[in-house]
């Protein structure tokens, strides 16, 4: 067991003690280099949910050569159970804006987007007001950059980064193949940093705070804190910024409603892990990484409805552009259903467990690919609960 | 159709005429009209010179995006787990009572289209739905009525 965290709450996200025009200011002084530097110190990875290290992408885009460089905000959170990046773009959206320009800055961008999920639509004029406002200050800052709005239209599969640049481009929001990566051909091809709304705050907030603090909190693989949208069977849903690292125990601990079952970390595209295993599962990239979804279950709860829920979710959002997981998903909710009313004799659960490993290695993109988690997690924990 | 020619027109003056325009445009008949009629993607595809099938396409990849003809109120209950949770089901039938409709349904005036949708963001808050581009949470039968009553009185 490595060492884990106690729960600990942190204020680096919302916190008001922190003027963004000013971190701005005294940012946009200092030489690039530095700033990349920082950011890979603090040891910062993406807050959606991959995780790749964000300085890295920073690093690689501004090494690139060409006219036209994007940065790219990923506002399209659709994720069941994650509500922190509306959080964060109502309550603090100048500190959305303020890492955009900085990552602008550092790769040598004039052109920001930022992709807002269509179920946000009742957003899109306050937060259009408050870009207008942003470009006043960046042009008494004497900075050219410039932020969009655009606006998505109900697709899950968007928020993946590069069905999210089609989407953009107006077409059909079917992901690329990879390579080439988002830093050497993103939005029209051109180099591109894509990154999560929460991720631009923390940058903005380490150029803030500098490197070393945010490096404190933490684990080595888990560097910072992360804000966790809280759901379910908990007394205390909301928004929660934690230190990353904890156990599972110590955050069911804090938020279960004393009758925790298991605990769906980081959406459907998760796991789910089951009361037994609260106190060895760390939450963060050395144990269960999550984009901040943190669904509870007590033990009223049937687990069969929840995987089935999932998988209903999935071949919806399925952009059924390859077949592993067009048909997968359609396959694997048959497969449950036909099991649960005892068509399909109970060694059928093994095949379908057989057919998520081959959409593991197999799918085109995340979606796909992630099906195995949450479909594995619960089929092997609950496999009861499937068949009776 | 001139009502839908020449709101075509005015999204592509807009939103320029090109493939990036496509989805702006499609949103802002959406707004208007509640769905896309083949009416309108005809139109479309003639003000941005492209094929009607890549705006068919497109158009039918997205959710929000409805090309089947719906009602001036569209009624999104979602139905993600938390919300199931905590009486997605009752809502819905809540719903079914008051319009006399089911999911997917259009009502006779054309007033209302219920539907279930995926999450909306609203999970600690849950029950959820959206009318239009308007989210309500925390939802009981009764909200519900007074919600739909609301929105049948703004009617008359």
């Amino acid at each position: 067991m490595p060492d884990t965290k106690k729960l600990q709450r942190v204020d680096l996200i919302f916190t008001e003690e922190c003027s963004y025009k000013d971190v701005l200011q005294n940012t946009l002084k200092r030489p690039k280099d530095e700033i990349v530097q920082e950011i890979l110190d603090s040891g910062l990875r993406g807050r959606g949910g991959a995780g790749f290290p964000t300085g890295l992408k920073w690093k690689f885009t501004a090494q690139e050569e060409s006219d036209e460089k994007f940065v790219v905000c990923n506002a399209d959170e659709g994720e069941p159970g994650t509500f922190k990046d509306r959080e964060i773009l109502t309550r603090v959206p100048f500190k959305v804006f303020g890492g955009m320009a900085v990552c602008g800055y550092v790769i040598g961008s004039k052109q920001g987007y930022m992709y807002l999920r269509g179920e946000y639509e009742y957003l899109k004029e306050d937060i259009q007001k408050r870009i207008d406002e942003f470009h006043k200050t960046l042009d008494e800052l004497g900075f050219d950059f410039r932020i969009q709005l655009l606006m998505g239209c109900g697709a899950y599969i968007c928020g993946e980064e590069s069905a999210l640049f089609e989407s953009m481009e107006g077409k059909r929001g079917e992901p690329r193949n990879k390579p080439p990566y988002p830093t050497q051909e993103g939005f029209r091809r051109k180099p591109t940093v894509i990154n999560n709304v929460e991720t631009l705050v923390y940058s903005l907030m380490i150029c803030n705070v500098g490197s070393q603090k945010f490096q404190e909190l933490g684990t080595a693989d888990s560097r910072g804190s992360k804000v966790f949208s809280v759901s379910g069977d908990t007394p205390i849903p909301g928004i929660y910024e934690l230190e990353l690292g904890m156990s599972l125990a110590e955050f069911v601990e804090e938020f279960g409603d004393g009758d925790t079952k298991s605990v769906q970390v980081g959406g459907a595209a998760g796991f789910c892990v089951p009361r037994k295993k609260f106190n060895d599962t760390i939450i963060g990239f050395e144990g269960v990484p999550t984009g901040g979804s943190m669904m509870l279950f007590n033990s009223s709860r049937s687990m069969y409805n929840v995987l089935k829920n999932y998988v209903e979710f999935f071949r919806e959002e399925s952009c059924g552009q390859c077949t592993p997981c067009r048909v997968g998903c359609q396959q694997l909710l048959k497969g449950i259903e036909a099991v649960k009313k005892g068509e399909k004799p109970t060694t059928y659960l093994k095949t379908l467990l057989k057919l998520t490993e081959v959409m593991k290695v197999t799918a085109k993109c995340g979606l796909g690919q992630s099906v195995a988690n949450s479909f594995s997690s619960i089929v092997d924990n609950f496999k009861e609960e499937m068949i009776y | 159709m001139p009502e839908i020619k020449e709101l075509v027109k005015n999204l592509a003056d807009k939103h320029g005429r090109n493939r990036e325009s496509l989805l702006p445009i499609l949103q802002g008949i959406v707004k208007e009209e509640r769905s896309i009629s083949e009416e309108a993607m005809t139109e479309v595809a003639r003000e941005l010179e492209m094929s009607a099938a890549l705006v068919y396409g497109t158009a039918s990849f997205y959710s929000f995006l409805d090309i089947k003809p719906r009602g001036k109120y569209v009624i999104r209950v979602c139905r993600t787990i938390t919300c199931d949770m905590k009486g997605k089901k009752e809502i819905v039938d809540t719903l079914k009572d008051l319009l006399k409709i089911n999911v997917g349904e259009t009502t006779k005036d054309n007033k209302f289209t219920l539907l279930e949708t995926n999450c909306l963001g609203w999970c600690h808050k849950g029950p959820a739905m959206l009318i239009n581009e308007e989210a309500y949470t925390e939802l009981t039968p009764e909200k519900v009525s007074d919600v739909i009553d609301d929105y049948m009185k703004k009617l008359d």
